[in-house]
This record gives C-alpha cells, sequence and structure tokens, in this order.
C-alpha cells in the first residue's frame, strides 16, 4: 500500500465558484492527508472556473488538476470518468472523495467499477484506523435505522460524502498550490449520453435548503388543501419553507421537490416542525440535523416524538389554527 | 424488444423500529418471522417503468433477482404485476456481497440471457442505500447508463431519460442497449393482477447458481467483496421529547407556541 499517497477529491462549482460541498470535502481530505503527511489533490472540470481554482487552495488544497474548456458546459459522465482516470493513474492515491450530490452519486461508482475498487456512498463520517492507516467510512443503512462502519479493502478507498456532514477550513489566503492540466481531447465518440435538456423546477420562494424554519407535512395531513395550511403558517415567519415527506410526495399532493428524506433533501434548519408525519427513518435521516424538531401528531407512540424536543399529540386540523393564530399573536407582539 | 429488470429481496422497510435489532457478533439483522420480505420498492418502481414500456411496444419483461433462500412469493410479484419471465440468481455463495460482487453476478447472468435492449435497476436498495449496483452493471457491460430516472421514452433504438436533480430534471438522451435506474418520482407502481395469478404461479423460475453464470466462488459473494462492514450498530439519539398539554386540543396548541417563545425557538 505503501504506493499509493494521497487524497484525491473531484470537486464541484456553481456559478464559477468552489461549491460548499467542496470546501467540506476540503477539510475532511486535509485532515487525512495530514494525518498521513500527505497531499490533497482536487480535480476541477468545467468552464470559466480560474477562480475556483484560487479558492480551493486557499481551503487546502495542494494540487488541482484542471480542465478548464468552454466545450464544458456541463457534467458529462463519460469525460469526467476520463478525468479521474488520468488523474489516479498518475497520483495513485490513498481514498478518492466526491460530494454526495447529484453528480458525486452518478460518477464516484462509474469511476469505482472503472478503477476495480470500492465505494460507500451516502458517508457522514471519516476516520483512520491506526492500525491499518486506512479510512474507516461511517454511513447510515437501513434507511437510517443503523449505521456501519466500512472499510474498503481496495485502493483507492472511495467514498462520497453527504453535504453538511464535515466542516470546511478557515480560508487562508496565503495558501499556494500547483496546478496540473488533465490533457484529454474532448472527443464526441467518448460520450455515450447526451443532455438535451435541463429544467429547473424548484418553487419560488425560499429554498428548503437555505430556510431557517421548514414546516413539513406527511400521510396525516391527507390531502393538498392542508398543505395550504401549512404554508399559511410559513408565511408568518421570516424565513420559513415548506416541506414533505415521502409519502405525501408519492400521493402527488405536493412537488417532489419539496420531500425531506434519504432520497429527498437532506436539511438541517433551526427549527424543524413535523405535522402529521410519524417518523419513518428515511423521513427522520433527513432532518434530524435541525437544532430543534417539533412534532404534532395524533399517535402518541409516533417515532416522531422520540427525535423531538416539543410534541403535541393532537389531531393537527384541530390544533393547527389555534397553533397557528398564537404565533401571529405572539409575533406582532 | 427484452427488458431486464434487476431486483431485490429486502426486509418491509417500514416494518416498525421495534423489531429491528441488530447481531453485533456478525454484523447483521437478527431476523424477525414477522417482518415481512418485499421487493425493493425502487426495483419495484424499475418494474413498473418496464411495464409502461411493455404495454406501449409490446416489449418482454425479464426479472432477475439475487440472494439465498428467496421467497417465491415475493420473486412473482413482478410477474403478477405483468413481467413476463423469472430468474433467480439463489445460491448460498451470493450472501455477503457488496456493490461489486452484486452486480458482478448480475452482469454475468445478463450476458448469459444475451439477448436485452434495456436494463432497469431501483436507484439503491432500502437496506444498504448504495446506489452502486445499477451504474457497476453498466460499466461491466460497457454501455450507457443514465441514473434516477423519473420517465424512461424508448424509441428507434435509443432511450430518452428524464433524469432527477435537486432543482428539477434533466432529459438525456442515449442508444440502446442501455441501463436506466428508476427513482419513486416515476410514480406509483401498479397494484399485483390477480386475474394474472394463475398464470404467475404456472410460470416456473430458472435457477442459476455462480457456476451456471461463469463465475468462481472466489467472485461471489463475501469472498468477491471490496467492501466490508466492521461494526453495524444503532447510534443513540438522546431526545427528551417535552409534551405540552393544555384542558382542550386548542389551548395545548396555543401552549406549545407559547412555550417555544419562551425558548425564543419562535
Amino acid at each position: 500500500m505503501d504506493i499509493y499517497r494521497g487524497i484525491v477529491i473531484f470537486g464541484e462549482t456553481a456559478d464559477g465558484k468552489l461549491a460548499s460541498i467542496t470546501r467540506e470535502m476540503l477539510g475532511a481530505g486535509r485532515r487525512l492527508a495530514d494525518n498521513f503527511g500527505e497531499e490533497v489533490h482536487v480535480i476541477l472540470v468545467g468552464r470559466g472556473i480560474q477562480s475556483a481554482v484560487d479558492e480551493t487552495f486557499t481551503y487546502g488544497a495542494d494540487k488541482v488538476h484542471l480542465l478548464d474548456n468552454p466545450k464544458v458546459k456541463e457534467y458529462q459522465p463519460d469525460l469526467f470518468v476520463q478525468c479521474a482516470i488520468q488523474v489516479c493513474e498518475k497520483a495513485k492515491p490513498k481514498a478518492f472523495l466526491l460530494g454526495h450530490t447529484d453528480m458525486g452519486q452518478d460518477l464516484g461508482p462509474r469511476i469505482a467499477f472503472r478503477l476495480n475498487t470500492a465505494l460507500v456512498t451516502d458517508c457522514i463520517d471519516l476516520t483512520i484506523d491506526l492500525d491499518t492507516k486506512r479510512c474507516i467510512m461511517a454511513k447510515q443503512v437501513y434507511g437510517g435505522k443503523a449505521q456501519a462502519d466500512f472499510d474498503c479493502e481496495t485502493y483507492p478507498q472511495m467514498a462520497t460524502i453527504r453535504p453538511k456532514t464535515m466542516s470546511p477550513l478557515e480560508k487562508d489566503e496565503t495558501r499556494k498550490g500547483e496546478i496540473i492540466p488533465i490533457t484529454i481531447d474532448i472527443d464526441d465518440s467518448i460520450i455515450k449520453t447526451r443532455l438535451i435538456d435541463k429544467v429547473n423546477e424548484e418553487s419560488h420562494g425560499i429554498k428548503l435548503e437555505d430556510a431557517d424554519i421548514i414546516i413539513s407535512g406527511g400521510r396525516g395531513i391527507g390531502g393538498p388543501e392542508g398543505f395550504q395550511q401549512l404554508e399559511d403558517l410559513a408565511g408568518l415567519f421570516k424565513n420559513a419553507a415548506v416541506g414533505a415527506s415521502r409519502p405525501a410526495c408519492d400521493e402527488e399532493w405536493v412537488s417532489t421537490k419539496i420531500q425531506v428524506g434519504i432520497t429527498g433533501k437532506i436539511v438541517a434548519p433551526r427549527v424543524y416542525i413535523a405535522v402529521g408525519i410519524s417518523g419513518a427513518s428515511q423521513h427522520v435521516t433527513g432532518c434530524s440535523g435541525s437544532e430543534t424538531i417539533i412534532a404534532i401528531n395524533k399517535d402518541k407512540t409516533a417515532p416522531i416524538f422520540k427525535v423531538s424536543k416539543f410534541g403535541l399529540v393532537a389531531d393537527w386540523e384541530t390544533a393547527l389554527p389555534a397553533f397557528a393564530n398564537k404565533v401571529k399573536e405572539l409575533i406582532n407582539d | 424488444m427484452n427488458i431486464i429488470v434487476c431486483m431485490k429481496e429486502v426486509r418491509d422497510p417500514d416494518a416498525s423500529s421495534d423489531v429491528f435489532k441488530i447481531d453485533m457478533n456478525n454484523n447483521t439483522l437478527v431476523s424477525a418471522d414477522n417482518v415481512l420480505k418485499v421487493v425493493n420498492p425502487f426495483d419495484e418502481q424499475a418494474v413498473e417503468a418496464a411495464l409502461r414500456i411493455k404495454d406501449k411496444t409490446g416489449a418482454k419483461v425479464i426479472v432477475l433477482n439475487l440472494g439465498h433462500q428467496l421467497d417465491l412469493v415475493v420473486a412473482r410479484k413482478p410477474l403478477l404485476m405483468g413481467a413476463d419471465e423469472f430468474i433467480l440468481l439463489d445460491d448460498e455463495g451470493f450472501v455477503g456481497g457488496d456493490s461489486w460482487s452484486t452486480a458482478h453476478a448480475l452482469a454475468m447472468a445478463i450476458k448469459k440471457i444475451g439477448s436485452y435492449d434495456l436494463i432497469l435497476c431501483g436507484r439503491q436498495a432500502a437496506d444498504s442505500n448504495a446506489g452502486q449496483v445499477g451504474l457497476g452493471i453498466a460499466q461491466i457491460l460497457g454501455i450507457p447508463c443514465v441514473t434516477i430516472a423519473r420517465k424512461i421514452e424508448v424509441e428507434e433504438g435509443k432511450a430518452t431519460v428524464e433524469k432527477v436533480t435537486q432543482d428539477g430534471y434533466e432529459i438525456i438522451e442515449m442508444a440502446l442497449p442501455a441501463l436506466v435506474t428508476v427513482s419513486s418520482e416515476l410514480g406509483q407502481p401498479r397494484y399485483p393482477s390477480i386475474k394474472r395469478l394463475r398464470a404467475a404461479n404456472s410460470i416456473q423460475p430458472l435457477i442459476w447458481k455462480p457456476a451456471d453464470i461463469g463465475l468462481e466462488p472466489s467472485d461471489t459473494g463475501k469472498a468477491g467483496r471490496r467492501a466490508k462492514i466492521l461494526r453495524l450498530y444503532q447510534p443513540v439519539r438522546e431526545v427528551e421529547c417535552e409534551f405540552i398539554e393544555g384542558e382542550t386540543i386548542q389551548e395545548a396548541a396555543e401552549n406549545l407556541a407559547l412555550r417555544l417563545r419562551s425558548q425564543k425557538i419562535i
């Protein structure tokens, strides 16, 4: 294993800047690399991303492997896999990290199978086994009912990292690094899947990920009308948004874009109010990072109360109007 | 046109947490007789996606199911929904695998089937939550792949797929044969049809062992895996719930608002 050195991170940019998940992975990657006394490499592929390159160094990278080309408009799996393979053949890293994002979920397994190595997806913790000097990757399994520590027994040990689980480093403007160009002919013959169109369906107003307060409804809400009441309650606060559990989305009462859960959005607002949500583990996984969870449910044994700081055992249709009126009164006071 | 759907039998993910117990010595779950086995929900959606294409084109739908001591009632559910054939990769050797060994075995079985236009998988399994097998099969077979689909249209040797993203969706085209992984945004799967019961029960599975698909014992299951579970555990969540009360529900609801205000939560 001595031939394997350093950590490679497949970075992401957003509007030409370094994406927050990449800053988070740099924090985790730097920590691992310092432990080994080795380097952190970041792969960046896109167009017009020079300012992201500089940011990459200030947040902890030693080397950036760069493909900055006007032809690279969007994520393209076949091209991005080739970039990763080229970097890994040169760098022979111990570990390879990607974000558990739209891109990383799709790209990670492709690279792992090409490199003949193992990947653990959606990791929430990375540690080092002091005996084996290998990374231990923790992830939630069984829809969040349990957690497992994994050892990838082949190199590079790969992981996709769940956003908001790792801490970025303080920005250090004095940090510098080396840029290594990725030399790939962008040849259309390698492209097997073609992006025809990209549609944004995000609802207007406050994004779920950015909300200070999230009010979520579940199966117990019973239909789309009930969600209007949740919207009205959210409207009383400065920065609140409405979310939903998967059953409410499956029933098409609300857009699947507001689904909170393991395959929906992972949110961590200051306040999470769960209304008519029983608290299936796949849902709780999506909101358990919230500072305070408050549950309104008619079933006192509902698992949602096990993760809630405050609970109200009540039929929401009776409780919510009284709650909303009182909130309005208190806020206007 | 031939469509192959890969499915996994899992413990009912909606079963109560009370029956969820971990065998710490073996890093597995303690089996519970009162927990149902079901078709992994995302795989059921993959079956539905296949059947929607069959409704339009008359495609043949073959279901591949990998595990050990597989439950025939679970395995036949896709047939009751409208699938045509099923193949069970059922052997002790398949136990304890990871995404790598599972994708490998499925890819070998697909090579043995030989003729296929489209392969569908669920986006991830409800137990491992990994989401790698579909992509792995595509890499091994060298065919294009789109993940997390909510709609699949097939015509003239190509597939047009709506891929779900955090903000919306993408429309992606690729040539067949190809692989697509399916997400819950596809919509509810159809119910198994009672009318098909007799026909489905008369369909017998093909049962393949590792040797039938050209796999050495060292390639399959636990022996062929690359990722090992060191420890399976339930993290302790220590939240004491303060239940807010009142003479009436309305009063309790008002008390909740007051309590949250006093704690500066709202």
